[in-house]
């Protein structure tokens, strides 16, 4: 199955970086989607099949946790495999990005093989 | 909370955050207190917000040469001049690095919001931020590129639990 990918960050550096990170993966990517903040993020989502989301937290307007909660409260998209890359590295907030239905979790600053692990941990069928 | 652990944080911090975003294996210089900024000449500087029951700032600034030479390395591309690439790059280190400061410092002090960076580039002008909190200064190095990590971090007295607690320290720019 081709994946549609979706990066979501406030940093246009983050997300250039993600973009490179996952050319660099054998995972069948079809189209890579980025938006700035989780407004951006959820019209996207509105208008094409993302498969999985690679989203930070902090960001103006709708945050990441932010973005979760609107995923998960609707019946189409709340099983969207979303992976939460940030800076937020307290227990505390990776257990509510968890609670909220994050499959992994990854801090910054990060390593390529970091993030490759992870995207490939939550697109793994579960047994 | 001791100077020597917020010290030894922000100095780990920027280590960590060099070397893996960047592959640089910086040197970091004697840490010093610095009552006030002092007038940049010509510099890339990144701020950032710290606000809960500690109130703080955050400073990275660099000449445009190694801003130049961090955005490159970060996004792999050669970068000869700053523009909206290279002051990205540079909020994004300041985001790092005063994030994993930040996530450090809440094991002692409790829950801090973090504010989204603001970058600045330009000649004569001085950065300060509202207080009287001295800034602690750590010089860093990377070859013969040299950078300037600053912190301040204080006590917040008017802190109540609240979406505006949360709030970043109003910063001041003064034009010379």
């Amino acid at each position: 199955m081709d994946l549609n990918v979706l990066i979501v960050d406030d940093s246009a550096a983050i997300r250039k970086i993600l973009v490179r990170v996952l050319s660099q993966t054998d995972l069948p990517i079809k189209q890579v989607h980025e938006a700035s903040d989780g407004c951006e993020a959820m019209k996207i989502v509105e208008a094409n099949d993302v498969s999985l989301i690679l989203s930070d937290i902090n960001m103006p307007n709708v945050d990441g946790l932010e973005l979760l909660t609107q995923l998960r409260a609707s019946a189409k998209w709340k099983d969207l495999s979303v992976v939460m890359i940030t800076t937020e590295g307290s227990q505390a907030k990776v257990l509510e990005a968890v609670a909220l239905g994050a499959k992994g979790y990854v801090r910054k600053p990060f390593t390529a093989e970091q993030i490759k692990e992870k995207v490939l941990a939550c697109l793994k069928p579960a047994a | 909370m001791e100077q020597e652990q917020i010290v030894g944080i922000v100095r780990r911090a920027a280590k960590d955050v060099f070397g893996t975003m960047l592959g640089l294996d910086i040197e970091l210089g004697e840490s010093f207190k610095e009552k006030a900024s002092p007038q940049e000449s010509q510099k890339v500087v990144a701020l950032i917000g710290l606000a809960g029951q500690w109130i703080g700032t955050g400073v990275i600034g660099c000449k445009p040469e190694f801003a130049c030479r961090i955005a490159s390395l970060m996004l792999m591309t050669e970068y000869q001049a700053v523009n909206e690439d290279v002051l990205d790059a540079m909020a994004e280190m300041a985001n790092m690095i005063f994030g994993s400061v930040k996530t450090e410092l809440e094991e002692s002090l409790g829950a801090l919001g973090l504010s989204i960076p603001t970058v600045i580039f330009g000649r004569n002008f001085a950065t300060r931020s509202v207080g009287q909190q001295a800034w602690t200064v750590f010089p860093l190095k990377a070859g013969s590129d040299e950078m300037e990590l600053k912190f301040c971090l204080m006590p917040n007295r008017d802190f109540q639990m609240s979406p505006r607690s949360l709030r970043a320290q109003p910063m001041v720019l003064d034009h010379a």
